[in-house]
């Protein structure tokens, strides 16, 4: 079973996964391609994979000058931080207390964990957004981040393990003389590194990718998240300058495909934890 | 004098009674063996004890002070767990030193970056270091101090969680089945090692196992817990030769006592098949259903003679230094097993017709609630009389 | 010393639990105190103002409102706008939804089954899962680009048709499905690799011997009802996202041309935060809402019929 021999079966299922793999990878290909074409290579030969003139410099100087690229990332990384410290530091003592004490609310929680994992930020955008305007909190970190705080997913994700996780640990740790917060930070928390980065993965790749909120609570270029920079670097180009907007779409992308290159395992690991248990 | 004192500890979940008014006195650096079925509750009472649990009613008292509203954390008591419960991100020597820390060092000393800063944290830092390693050495694990949990053996774990609980040196022990996890080779050194360790260090022990062996071996006093009563707290010996109850009776001992049903005739007698017993009148009345129970290795299986009841041999067990013998009596159809020596055994088979008999002083009488009757023998000669067959 | 301690000692009746149990009741509350009240002041107070908003004419930038009873839900009937969005929103997931389940069951399968660039191709499937999706919709905006497009000179190549992917009513629809299953396959294809994985060697071998002689008998008796769990979870989150599409439509078309690809969320945005009728939007969002509960209940009430499989 081990040393497969090449046979026709074998040399089918090859082709198809190779063929589906350049079909996926097609649009990363023409992207790194189309960013260093001139104007004049991609109205001609749009299927040539090298630019005939390379214009990569001229490119990325446009995309980094129409819009604050830097401060765009910043955005990004700032609000992706916040939320996921945020939301890490107020899901883990819930889902500790949800998991091994034993208190009457607990059934009650669970109940509203289960209810809020079928609310997405769709469903509460329009008040929030009420609200967030009648408070004059538009157009702010506060805004991007705060409804985000609250991760039900995540409490649920942690529940499933910390519930795993042995009762004797706890019981020994309080024998040991910890306090219930000692336990979370001392016992809890560095056990629990799998399920945390697995929801950091899960986290991250959301909030980056967003558009839906963001969209609706900043009008400000200054509190411009990638997804909606982009979409400002694209309604001030308007026209077909494919090769500007590729390069502003490869500088945007980058940093997570980068991050999901080096962590490969991690970030596969993550979704099928964040998956298989959501 | 006791320095541990457990009073009508009473415990439910959801309506089932685990634990129906257990009282327990352990004296200064004795050790105690809580032994049962598995559900009989002996884990549920050491969990109260530590305060992990707490119970519907009852009191724990520590010489004389009282712990039932003391949390867990201030009852200066430690306990090994059967999973061992080490941190399974620190090494063995953090594992050890989690107590020392969590008691000698203040909350601002603990803290990371901070703690470093705050007066006094080196120098306790430097005994806590300095206690590990003593506890280490003792135990014979110093060089496994650098190791996490993942990268040591069953048997090395155990000692480390040894380590943790006595490295602090508690007022009272507890051991949730720390051997059943080793294989059976390791098992039985390792009895040896936690007594020694217990005399070492002189503090009352509460043992919780469901191996009878384990308890029988180890412990100053035997606690028999069925179905969420202690039916007995004895020395080992007296729980084996001397069982308060039918329950003790059935559970210690291996193979299992021979327990026959009978009822107290008219004239206060017992009869099993035609064995006739005498029982003084006061403890039971006439119609009385009881137990009779005879361990194995006072069954004497004979080939020939007159003495004994008849029966037949359905299997044979050799054990080397023993012959379990599996036999049934032809007149009430009930199994006996005997425990033989190979001389004894030698030229007995399967399906060969033999005759019992017991020995008689020997015998233990149950009531039906299952409280030990003493009989009162009839006859110095033939105590156990049979018709003959 | 032999004595039989029992039941005999009176029964002491103190009030052991409530000093722990209480404390530990109290250490949990406070633990999860801050979780609960951002949960109802994130979640739960909204969704219910979004309900109470629905029966109103709520507009932003008018003072006060009034409740018209369900007059938002009579309007939505009948607004046609609203029904071609639902429709087109149903038309994608039922074909983003299938397509990406089973192209990833596919893939799934034959990477497990090859053993020689499994990580090239799960990282080749998956990159799209990690790419910043308004940013890979402009790329496929230039690949779909009718004139310029790759595609369309790759199909002018081969004397084909060169359709007008984004640009025509008639198609725009399936060029932003195609995006959609694009980005999705990789995400499924991971869930299913990991369901793949986790059955036993054991049972295709036992089927082997029980004989199962094809590769589509082992499929049926070993692989699909193994995968029961995941593929429903599969199923329900790909639907679930389906539905939820918004991205594309926003970046690519606008809900356009001529209304051919305006999707749920993207007429909610509109009219709740375009035309700020925040009444007749949160109508919609209650409509929104309604479809991810029926869905979840489906997924319960399957899960609960396959039980044994967990």
């Amino acid at each position: 079973m081990n040393a497969q021999a090449f046979t026709f079966g074998r040399a089918v299922r090859l082709s198809i996964l190779i063929f589906g793999a350049v079909i996926f990878l097609a649009p990363y290909i023409f992207m790194i391609s189309t960013a260093g074409k001139a104007q004049s290579d991609i109205f001609s030969s749009s299927l040539s994979l090298v630019p005939q003139h390379w214009s990569y410099v001229a490119n990325f100087t446009k995309a980094l000058t129409r819009v604050s690229m830097t401060t765009l990332l910043w955005n990004g990384v700032v609000v992706c931080v916040l939320i996921f410290v945020f939301q890490v530091i107020i899901a883990i003592p819930c889902a500790y207390a949800m998991a091994k004490l034993k208190f009457r609310a607990a059934r009650l929680m669970m109940v509203l964990v289960m209810l809020g994992l079928l609310v997405p930020i769709h469903a509460t955008a329009l008040p929030l957004y009420v609200a967030f305007d009648r408070m004059s909190v538009l157009n702010s970190y506060f805004a991007l981040v705060a409804p985000f705080t609250i991760s039900v997913f995540g409490i649920f994700l942690f529940l499933q393990f910390f519930r795993a996780m042995p009762d004797d640990l706890i019981h020994a740790a309080r024998l040991d003389g910890m306090s219930e917060t000692g336990i979370i930070a001392r016992v809890i928390v560095p056990n629990a590194w799998p399920a945390i980065t697995a929801f950091a993965i899960f986290s991250v790749v959301a909030h980056w990718n967003d558009l839906y909120w963001p969209l609706i609570v900043v009008s400000n270029q200054a509190y411009a998240t990638p997804p909606l920079g982009l979409l400002y670097f694209r309604a001030a180009e308007a026209g077909d300058d494919y090769g500007a907007l590729m390069a502003a779409t490869l500088i945007i992308t980058t940093p997570l495909v980068a991050a999901f290159l080096l962590a490969q395992k991690r970030f596969v690991e993550g979704i099928t934890m964040t998956g298989l248990k959501g | 004098m006791t320095a541990l004192s457990l009073r009508g500890i009473e415990k439910s979940f959801s309506g089932n009674a685990i634990l129906k008014g257990v009282s327990l006195d352990a004296g200064p650096g004795e050790f105690i063996a809580l032994v049962g079925p598995s559900g009989c509750g002996k884990s549920t009472l050491l969990r109260i004890l530590a305060g992990l649990e707490s119970a519907d009613a009852g009191e724990i008292m520590l010489g004389d002070r009282d712990l039932s509203s003391v949390p867990a954390a201030d009852r200066n008591i430690a306990m090994v767990f059967q999973s061992y419960a080490l941190y399974p991100h620190l090494t063995a020597a953090q594992n050890i030193a989690v107590p020392l820390v969590m008691r000698r060092l203040t909350g601002a000393q603990r803290l990371p970056l901070v703690g470093p800063l705050m007066p006094g944290q080196r120098k306790a830092i430097t005994e806590i270091k300095r206690d590990v390693r003593e506890m280490a050495v003792s135990l014979k694990i110093d060089h496994l101090l650098d190791r996490k949990p993942g990268q040591m053996s069953g048997g090395q774990r155990q000692r480390v969680a040894l380590g943790r609980a006595m490295v602090r040196r508690p007022a009272v022990f507890l051991m949730d089945e720390p051997l059943s996890n080793l294989d059976a080779n390791l098992r039985v050194h390792a009895r040896g090692e936690i007594v020694e360790l217990h005399r070492r260090a002189g503090v009352p022990t509460l043992y919780v196992t469901h191996d009878q062996a384990e308890a029988l071996s180890m412990a100053d006093r035997v606690a028999v817990m069925i179905g969420g009563s202690l039916l007995q707290l004895a020395s080992p010996q007296v729980i084996y030769d001397d069982p308060a109850h039918v329950e003790v009776a059935r559970f210690i001992g291996q193979p299992r006592i021979n327990l026959f049903q009978s009822v107290v005739g008219a004239d206060g007698r017992i009869t099993l098949g035609d064995v006739s017993l005498g029982l003084s009148r006061e403890t039971v009345s006439a119609g009385a259903p009881v137990t009779i129970g005879i361990r194995p290795e006072f069954v004497r299986v004979h080939r020939s003679g007159q003495q004994g009841l008849p029966a037949r041999i359905e299997r044979l067990e050799f054990l080397g230094s023993e012959i379990i013998a599996y036999c049934r009596l032809d007149a009430i159809g009930e199994p006996v097993v005997a425990k033989l020596s190979p001389a004894e055994g030698a030229g007995l088979a399967a399906a060969m017709p033999v005759r019992l008999d017991f020995d008689a002083d020997r015998l233990f009488v149950f009531a039906e609630d299952g409280h030990r009757l003493r009989p009162e023998l009839m006859g110095a000669a033939a105590p156990l009389e049979t018709a003959h067959g | 010393m032999a004595e039989a301690i029992a039941t005999a000692t009176p029964i002491v009746r103190k009030p052991v639990r409530s000093a722990a149990e209480r404390q530990e009741a109290r250490a949990a509350l406070a633990l999860s105190l801050p979780a609960m009240v951002l949960l109802f002041v994130f979640i739960l107070l909204p969704v219910a103002l979004v309900i109470i908003f629905g029966f109103t004419d709520y507009e932003l930038g008018y003072a006060g409102f009034r409740f018209v009873g369900f007059d938002n839900y009579a309007d939505l009937f009948t607004d046609r706008t609203f029904r071609r969005s639902l429709w087109n929103t149903t038309v994608y997931t039922a074909i983003v939804a299938p397509v990406s389940i089973f192209m990833a069951l596919g893939l799934a399968m034959l990477i497990e089954s090859e053993n020689i660039g499994r990580s090239f191709f799960r990282t080749a499937y998956f990159l799209p899962v990690a790419s910043l999706l308004v940013a890979m919709a402009t790329v496929w905006q230039y690949l779909f680009h009718p004139t310029i497009g790759p595609i369309n000179a790759l199909l002018a190549l081969g004397g084909l048709p060169r359709p007008n992917w984004l640009g025509a009513s008639t198609s725009v629809l399936y060029s932003l499905s195609i995006i959609g299953i694009w980005q999705s396959v990789g995400f499924n294809l991971v869930l299913f690799l990991a369901g793949l994985t986790a059955i036993p060697r054991e049972l295709y071998q036992a089927a082997h011997v029980d004989g199962a002689r094809s590769a589509f008998d082992r499929f049926r008796l070993v692989t699909w009802p193994m995968l029961g769990p995941t593929t429903l979870f599969v199923t329900t989150i790909s639907i679930i996202n389906a539905v939820k599409v918004f991205e594309t439509v926003k970046t690519l078309t606008e809900g356009g041309p001529n209304k051919a690809s305006e999707v749920l969320l993207f007429t909610i945005y509109q009219e709740g935060f375009v035309y700020l009728k925040v009444g007749y939007a949160s109508a919609m969002t209650v409509v929104f809402l309604i479809i991810l509960v029926v869905l979840m209940f489906l997924q319960y009430r399957i899960q609960d019929k396959q039980v044994h499989y967990s």
